[in-house]
């Protein structure tokens, strides 16, 4: 039966039909619907890890243990993951363990557009590289025979292209692999220094096995066609060629770690010209260019952003005239401004009154990753810096060591409730041990909200809907030392604004959790505002609230009535009073 | 490229975009066509200008869509309508929901809402539909049915049976709003006129 899959559904599936017995994961963005696929088979424990760097060691402790691990997370997840991962390429495995790292050309949904096949280079474990949805499934189940096969963690490099693309894909039975012995071992599984020296040598000898394995699988393959030029290529990138150059030769790379020298080197013998079609990075160029061949890569593609199918054939157009790609249509040159669409805070969004108190005082916060992050777009403006998970509090440290304790006075951090359980609270224990005054603000939506609503430890709920033990942000943040700790209703603006008020002026670490759930899960709706426009002055105050259902109209601002949850902050923020409740009495 | 089918549907995050890709995309599959879907979410969940992009034929190797050859855009808002309009096929056709929804940067007066999208569109292609999709939506009985809606007039632009559409509703949609859903279709699919 044919199934018309994501590529993330297609691992999961893959997962399943392989035998896995474990898959963890933190939700990220193109990775996250991995898990929430995998959650729903009976026969996979699976589950929302605190952090990537959990993910990786429950994931390892299930294979070590001899069970099969699907670990998955996107790109900059794997950062978070990078100290195990290094480790587990010298222990091995024992189960097969495929760590799934979905990287982000273009910046759809990240901070960066890091190229995580360095990585996997630099961790030493062999790559694969799924082009499509059938491929995604077919490479996850292989990736664990292979990862069996050499005992070595695997990754599997998706983009956001091939996790969020759907084709057709083939299913067929899970295959129940049982979980092999286990046997203590520590000279493989401790990494003391002694027993380490040992193993590095173990995994340079599993390189060299590589490297013959890579030049025999069906993951790598040749499609001659004309040979006057040759295209190496791997991933999406392999379709885009397909299409537009449907006269070339292709060397298609389903494992780009390590690399098939001799396939390449008598693939280039055979072909005229020799190009290298690759997303971001020039990491399949390097090597061969080290390998004294003569090629086009970088030179000719873009390294930056996402590669699409219109680009290389125009510069393959440019570069060497005659390629013969598909005929692509003209460029429109349309003469007309379309003002940009950036995301916003959802109407009746509990962010929103925290930002517009956080802008209203002029004071710098240090943000961190999550919707929240969306703060800092106009009109709320209210976010200085965003670097990475959980990096928010640690900035704060350093802004008032560097600055001061006056500077504290006007400094927040803040950071989601996931984003706190993630990395966060290892810099609020710094707050305390080193004597920062920093006021955190833990903005608890009681959600991952950001992902699309998974569940995290403070939500008292587990990935597959089972009823869990919830964190106390309050006994936590007071166990490592806070005193000052206050609850606040983010909709409650004259509270909140006190709150932080005496929060900053207090000169010792301070925790404030403004907590109100999320407004796409809130499902208490109330009647939608309006305004009376008699009353309305135009003062546009309710339009520096930055509500997606509010616009101007004229002189005076209108409301739309499909889209207002009836969150009421425009008509707390209204000085005059002409924003008001539908259905209510002085209407 | 001629035996491919390029659709692109585009929205604002929220206007249910997806749900109508897949029911497109399901749809065609029940044909034996091969199909493709690319979708980009995460940030444009939240209020963003959102593309789902469709391609089907006997055998489909990119799953995006080069600008300028789409076959038919399907447009939930007249501003993201205007956004896409490049990657329109010179003689392609344009569906669309004739409803506006300010962005940001309009709702904040740093940037202007056109006031003039639709004449634009038919002075650049000549298959231009309008459709109010909202309005067909209420009398189907809920609003939130636009996206089937829109869908039930793309199906007619389309060589592919109604009861395959019908089928594929069924299947996709949850039976609670099932009835509503495909009254709203059937608004859609009787709004076609050439």
């Amino acid at each position: 039966m044919k199934k018309l899959l994501t590529g993330n559904e297609a691992i999961a599936r893959g997962a399943w039909e392989a035998g896995v017995v474990v898959c963890t994961a933190y939700p990220g963005t193109p990775s996250t619907e991995i898990t929430e696929n995998a959650a729903k088979y009976d026969e996979m424990y699976a589950e929302w890890s605190p952090n990537e760097k959990v993910a990786l060691e429950v994931g390892l402790g299930a294979a070590i243990a001899g069970g099969r691990a699907l670990v998955s997370m996107k790109h900059v997840g794997v950062n978070v993951a990078a100290d195990p991962l290094f480790t587990l390429s010298y222990t091995g495995v024992n189960g097969g363990l495929v760590l799934v790292s979905a990287d982000d050309p273009g910046m759809h949904s990240s901070q960066n557009e890091q190229d995580n096949r360095h990585f996997g280079r630099a961790a030493k474990i062999p790559v694969l590289e799924p082009a499509n949805s059938q491929e995604s499934k077919d490479f996850t189940k292989l990736a664990f025979d292979i990862s069996e096969m050499f005992d070595t963690p695997v990754m599997l490099r998706t983009t956001t292209r091939v996790a969020h693309s759907q084709s057709l894909v083939e299913l067929t039975d899970r295959e129940e692999k049982g979980i092999k012995e286990y046997q203590k071992n520590p000279s493989k599984y401790v990494m003391i220094p002694a027993n380490a020296r040992h193993r590095h040598v173990v995994v340079e000898d599993r390189l060299i096995k590589l490297k013959d394995y890579a030049e025999s699988t069906d993951l790598n393959r040749v499609e001659w066609n004309d040979t006057k030029i040759g295209v190496i290529t791997s991933g999406v990138t392999y379709q885009y060629v397909k299409e537009v150059l449907p006269e070339v030769s292709i060397l298609k790379l389903g494992m780009t770690f390590p690399l098939p020298q001799k396939m390449i080197m008598d693939f280039a013998d055979k072909v005229d010209q020799l190009y290298i079609v690759e997303e971001l990075e020039p990491f399949i160029e390097e090597y061969v260019r080290s390998w004294g061949l003569d090629v086009h890569g970088k030179d000719t593609f873009p390294l930056i952003g996402e590669l699409l199918p219109e680009t290389i054939a125009a510069k393959m157009v440019q570069t060497l005239g005659d390629c013969s790609p598909r005929e692509t249509a003209e460029p429109d040159q349309l003469q007309y401004e379309v003002p940009p669409r950036p995301p916003v805070l959802c109407p009746g969004c509990p962010h929103r009154g925290l930002f517009y108190v956080l802008n209203k005082l002029k004071v710098t916060v240090a943000g961190d990753i999550g919707c929240y992050t969306l703060g800092c777009l106009a009109p709320l403006k209210a976010i200085d810096t965003t670097i990475c998970m959980g990096a928010s509090i640690g900035t704060a440290i350093g802004m008032e060591k560097a600055r001061g304790k006056d500077f504290a006075r006007s400094l927040v951090a803040v950071i989601g409730d996931s984003t706190f359980i993630h990395s966060g609270i290892t810099a609020l224990v710094d707050v305390v041990y080193n004597k920062a005054t920093t006021t955190t603000i833990i903005l608890d939506n009681r959600i991952t909200a950001m992902t699309g609503h998974q569940h995290n430890p403070t939500t008292g709920f587990t990935v597959k809907g089972e009823p869990t033990k919830e964190i106390d942000l309050v006994l936590l943040a007071k166990a490592v030392g806070v005193e000052r700790v206050r609850v606040v209703d983010p909709f409650e603006l004259e509270g909140l604004e006190k709150i932080v008020g005496e929060e900053l002026a207090a000169e010792e670490p301070s925790v404030i959790i403004t907590q109100r759930n999320c407004a796409l899960i809130d499902k208490s709706r109330n009647n939608p505002y309006s305004v009376f426009p008699g009353a309305c002055t135009g003062c546009l105050r309710c339009l520096k609230l930055g509500c997606p259902c509010i616009a101007k109209e004229g002189k005076k601002v209108r409301i739309n009535l499909a889209q207002c949850v009836g969150c009421g902050l425009c008509a707390t923020v209204c000085p005059s009073e002409a924003i008001r409740k539908e259905g209510s009495a002085n209407d | 490229m001629t035996d491919i089918t390029n659709i692109l549907i585009v929205g604002v995050g929220g206007q249910g975009t997806i749900l109508a890709s897949r029911v497109l995309a399901g749809a065609v599959q029940m044909t034996g066509q091969d199909v493709k879907v690319s979708e980009i979410h995460g940030m444009a969940q939240r209020g963003g200008s959102v593309v789902t992009q469709v391609r089907y034929g006997k055998e489909v190797a990119s799953p995006i869509i080069p600008e300028g050859e789409a076959d038919i855009i399907l447009a939930f808002e007249k501003l993201e309508a205007l956004r896409w309009l490049p990657y329109l096929k010179k003689d392609g056709s344009i569906l669309i929901n004739d409803q506006r929804i300010d962005p940001m940067p309009v709702v904040v007066g740093t940037a202007q809402y056109p006031s003039d999208i639709l004449d634009i569109i038919k002075k650049e292609r000549k298959e231009v539909f309008i459709i109010n999709g909202l309005g067909k939506a209420i009398e189907a009985g809920n609003a939130k049915t636009v996206n089937v809606a829109l869908l039930g007039l793309l199906a007619r632009c389309l060589k592919i049976d109604k009861k395959t559409w019908l089928d594929v509703i069924r299947e996709t949609v949850p039976f609670k709003l099932l009835e509503v859903n495909l009254k709203a279709f059937e608004e859609g699919w009787n709004s076609f006129d050439r």
